[in-house]
């Protein structure tokens, strides 16, 4: 046999190894125009639809008409998008700026072949694999800087399933101070709730918080509140390494993230303002926070008026008032106890935290006194302090 | 919390007044002179007393920095690159340090070379918005990271000497 006929022979079998390899990753499943309630093994939406049965969710398919942000697509964030998916969200999108990394093997989600491509490119492939009926758009920035700040509030105000039309919910699921500070700002401009959700850097604790703009605290309305671990800071030994992870504290915020959001979008069940847990003795704190009057960021407070001046939609009370007390005698001493979460106002919030709960720091006191400052004087010229700055 | 010797430098070092980030127009000019003023006072606080440690400058907009810094162990001169963007939500957060040539090199880092400050810069910074601006963030941030990581970094073989 000729070199020629061999190599032909190769380029055959390598055709027929691709193709195999090309099924392989093709959907797995056809798209699924309309959810169906049939109870049969073929039927990806069985359980969910059950819900319905069983009267916990009316009218479980509108999750389909829904767009969920998430950002940051890390420990927390790559879970939340495939829970969401699994559960047949209508749209999702995607930030992140940073690539799949070998270290993050201890977390949930990515595969180790997956190393090197951007977060979010890796959790495109793997979400519309397990469930083609999601519509997935990714953006791979760092929301944070003065030019992509821009496109990331554009693309959470127009990027809902209807044209035009902004998300239904942003998840924040980043790591970092900066960026939930940059999803802040976007949604008090935007009047667009979200939550933020956070695991501790010594990965035993983790929280959710819901906030509506104008209605609930904002994230700068007051130091961010975190869970208390009652872990003396002296023992705590921070040597060579920045933050700590564990699969099971991360796995857990997801889904109480997830969880609240299921019922923010379906409407069933009580939306947790504030979710705390505590993983050294898995305790969950939870309470509400009202916005501070005196808030940094001037939207908080436009959001704020314009919550005050709408009507509140009022509770329905089905109770009647009876005087005449339930029981005559109480022979054994039995108490009601409010267990309803409390609300703290933030301004004083220091003071007023659930237990099990702190501030991340004291907030600061409001000074008048006047300080040494720059005396910027309008007549200094930008392109003199650089030049003077050169020549230093 | 702060040192002595990081006290007396930070008292030298004058306030700034504008609350203004990047995307606040004309503010943030006004802030961006007071940043100049305040990181020029700084520097020539430090050439005054002998410990002359960076250079900064930044982009026509003053969103993005960057320049060297250096540090003197055992009298050989070590230099880096600095560089950082301006987030949006400055002054309210501070900016995020980064010297890109040591990224990998050290497990106090986050992605990209940005330096893991302590527990307390970023308490300490939020209670002293708008008055805090660059200039505090190297002498409170940059200026102590380098001051525990370099003689590390060098005794662990993983930074050398380059004579330039």
């Amino acid at each position: 046999m000729s070199a020629l006929d061999e190599l032909q022979a190769k380029i055959a079998e390598l055709k027929n190894e691709l193709e195999l390899q090309k099924s392989a990753t093709r959907a797995a499943r056809e798209r699924i125009d309309k959810m169906s309630a049939e109870v049969v093994d073929s039927n990806p939406y069985s359980r969910l639809m059950a819900l319905q049965r069983m009267g916990i969710v009316k009218e479980y398919e509108r999750i389909r008409e829904k767009t969920v942000a998430v950002v940051g697509i890390g420990g927390v964030g790559s879970v939340t998008a495939d829970m969401l998916t699994r559960c047949g969200i209508g749209k999702l999108i995607l930030f992140d700026y940073d690539k799949v990394e070998l270290a993050n093997m201890n977390r949930l989600f990515f595969t180790p072949d997956q190393a090197g491509l951007s977060k979010v490119e890796a959790a495109a492939r793997t979400l519309s694999f397990i469930n083609p009926d999601v519509r997935i758009e990714t953006h791979n920035y760092n929301i944070t800087t003065v030019e992509s700040f821009d496109k990331f509030l554009n693309t959470i105000s127009h990027g809902g399933i209807q044209p035009d039309t902004p998300v239904d919910l942003v998840l924040s699921c980043v790591d970092n101070f900066e960026a939930r500070m940059a999803i802040n700002t976007a949604c008090n401009e935007l009047g667009l709730n979200w939550f933020e959700s956070g695991v501790s850097e010594n990965a035993v604790s983790g929280h959710i918080q819901f906030i509506r703009p104008g209605e609930t605290a904002c994230f700068g309305c007051a130091p961010p509140l975190v869970v208390a671990e009652n872990i003396d800071e002296k023992t705590l030994k921070r040597e060579g390494v920045c933050a700590a992870s564990l699969p099971t504290t991360m796995g857990i915020t997801a889904g109480m993230l997830v969880q609240n959001t299921l019922k923010y979008l379906l409407n069933f069940g009580e939306v947790s303002d504030y979710l705390g847990y505590n993983a050294m003795n898995d305790f969950f704190p939870r309470m509400s926070l009202k916005p501070n009057t005196q808030c940094d960021d001037r939207h908080c407070q436009e959001r704020q008026k314009e919550y005050q001046a709408r009507p509140k939609v009022i509770a329905e009370e089905c109770a009647v008032e009876d005087d005449t007390p339930l029981h005559e005698t109480n022979e054994w001493g039995i108490e009601l106890v409010d267990d309803s979460p409390p609300v703290a106002e933030s301004t004083e919030a220091s003071k007023e935290v659930a237990t099990g709960l702190r501030l991340a720091y004291e907030a600061p006191e409001i000074t008048t006194e006047s300080v040494p400052t720059v005396a910027a004087a309008a007549n200094v010229d930008l392109d003199d302090l650089f030049a003077q700055m050169k020549a230093l | 919390m702060v040192d002595e010797c990081t006290r007396k430098t930070l008292s030298n070092i004058p306030l700034l007044q504008t609350r203004a980030g990047p995307r606040d127009k004309e503010l943030w000019v006004q802030r961006l002179k007071e940043e100049y003023q305040a990181l020029i006072k700084y520097v020539q606080n430090n050439k005054e007393s002998g410990s002359d440690w960076f250079r900064l400058e930044s982009n026509k907009e003053g969103t993005r920095w960057f320049g060297k810094c250096w540090y003197m162990h055992n009298l050989l001169k070590y230099e880096f690159d600095i560089e950082f963007d301006i987030p949006v939500t400055y002054p309210t957060t501070a900016p995020e340090i980064a010297l890109p040539e040591l990224d990998g090199k050290t497990a106090k880092m986050y992605r990209g070379g940005k330096i893991c400050l302590t527990d307390h810069f970023k308490p300490l910074w939020a209670r002293n918005v708008p008055k805090f601006g660059i200039a505090h963030a190297m002498a409170l941030g940059l200026a102590p990271w380098l001051a525990v990581e370099i003689p590390d970094l060098i005794e662990k073989g993983i930074i050398t000497y380059k004579d330039k």
